[in-house]
């Protein structure tokens, strides 16, 4: 009942701006339904243009890794420069590398 | 105590981010006052887009053109765009869309002070989209960059549409002046109730407007009242003088010391009245704004009923199928 009466969800968008491209969260709107929220942000995000695919994602669906940009989620990666192209030595006469 | 030193610590990371020039987002910590002020000027900014459409959709019917009445159609409903980007922002923040709509109508939030003038003629839409939209160019510019993610990002989506609203205004009001001489006057009239109003919109002057210094601290905003309303006069003086219209302002003089240009003071008291809500149009635009979400409560219930409906089909379905 307080479903009818209260604000209708929010959901993000996403747009795919051209073909070889991924979808780019590109901000959020409320719709009651996913097919309403496809056109929404058809006209709030894309009158000129700027995509060739929607997607949209009820926001309390979405499950985000905790807020903080030091999250020890990304620690792993912190110390592991070897992933990184630049840590290896090649001399610079070496062609095509 | 471990709390306190907590906060010192989020507070030292807060300062950190904003000292880089680095942006701040939304599940970050973040000073209470950093996230008030931020929910104020947000919400005021969404509310004049919405706002804002009043003073021209009034004129979409009686636009002298089919060229005219696209254009104008296509303005009004980026300025539709611009709010709900805006609003969007200001979510992020934990209001939500319904409480800012509600505390818009109940005049608890403001907007800005330029659309509660009447727009009596066809120029004004012209005249709107040159001074009004190039003010509001200048101010939004440079919040493409506020430390604010989401506001920054809302930003600059819409400093790309606004040059658009700006130069249609220009090109209709260069073609009224290449019109009749009652075209002519048509465009000075307009240009005369709109100049002193334009120049309000960027806020009271520097040494009454005590907030600034800790909005620029934050990083909330990147230049003064007074910075952007001169940087404005300099843009538009040289753009009147190829339109032939005149300012209404005697002070404006090309300033050789200062590399620019000096202008006259608007009136203050004016501006305190219309912000009090003693403008022209204060009630009308806020009865309009009222009675639209009112009349649009049916609109929304709906398609809420609808969509339970659908959901409760659409699992009742599933259930069948996995019995
Ligand atoms: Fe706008
Ligand atoms: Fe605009």
């Amino acid at each position: 009942m307080s479903a009818v009466r209260g604000e209708w969800p929010l959901w993000e968008v996403f747009v795919r701006g051209k073909r070889g491209l991924n979808h780019v969260h590109v901000g959020s709107l409320h719709a009651a339904d996913a097919e309403m929220a496809v056109r929404n942000a058809r006209d709030v995000y894309t009158r000129r243009n700027e995509g060739v695919s929607i997607w949209v994602v009820k926001a309390s669906d979405v499950t985000a890794s905790s807020p903080d940009e030091k999250d020890p989620l990304f620690a792993p990666a912190g110390d592991k420069v070897y992933r990184h192209p630049t840590f290896y030595d090649v001399p610079a006469d070496v062609p095509h590398m | 105590m471990t709390q306190v030193q907590d906060e010192q610590e989020l507070q030292a990371q807060f300062d950190a981010v904003v000292a880089r020039h680095d942006r701040i987002e939304p599940r970050d910590w973040m000073p209470e006052g950093y996230r008030k002020t931020l929910v104020r000027q947000i919400a005021q900014h969404a509310h004049s887009e919405i706002i804002g459409m009043q003073p021209e959709g009034n004129w979409v019917t009686r636009a002298p053109s089919l060229r005219r009445k696209a254009t104008l159609l296509a303005k009004v409903q980026d300025e539709a765009g611009h709010g709900l980007y805006l609003y969007s922002a200001c979510e992020t923040l934990g209001v939500s869309r319904a409480e800012l709509t509600e505390l818009l109508i109940e005049g608890k939030q403001k907007y800005s002070s330029i659309f509660n003038y009447p727009t009596l003629s066809y120029a004004d839409v012209g005249t709107i989209g040159w001074l009004v939209d190039g003010a509001a160019i200048a101010n939004q510019v440079p919040l493409c960059r506020t430390s604010y993610g989401p506001y920054g990002r809302a930003m600059i989506r819409i400093c790309k549409e606004e040059s658009f609203h700006q130069r249609q205004g220009f090109e209709l009001l260069m073609t009224m002046m290449r019109g009749t001489d009652a075209q002519r006057a048509m465009v000075q009239e307009s240009v005369d109730r709109f100049w002193w109003p334009a120049l309000m919109m960027f806020g009271p002057p520097d040494d009454a407007s005590p907030n600034t210094a800790q909005s620029m601290a934050w990083g909330i905003k990147r230049d003064t009242n007074d910075e952007l309303r001169q940087k404005f006069v300099d843009m538009t003086v040289p753009q009147a003088e190829r339109l032939g219209v005149t300012l209404p302002d005697p002070a404006i003089a090309w300033n050789e010391d200062r590399g620019h240009y000096d202008f006259g003071e608007p009136d203050w008291e004016e501006f305190a009245a219309v912000v009090r809500g003693e403008g022209p149009c204060n009630a009308q635009r806020i009865a309009h704004r009222r009675r639209a979400h009112e009349d649009g409560a049916w609109v929304r219930e709906a398609a809420s009923a609808f969509a339970a409906q659908q959901s409760a089909q659409q699992s009742a379905q599933q259930q069948e199928v996995s019995a």
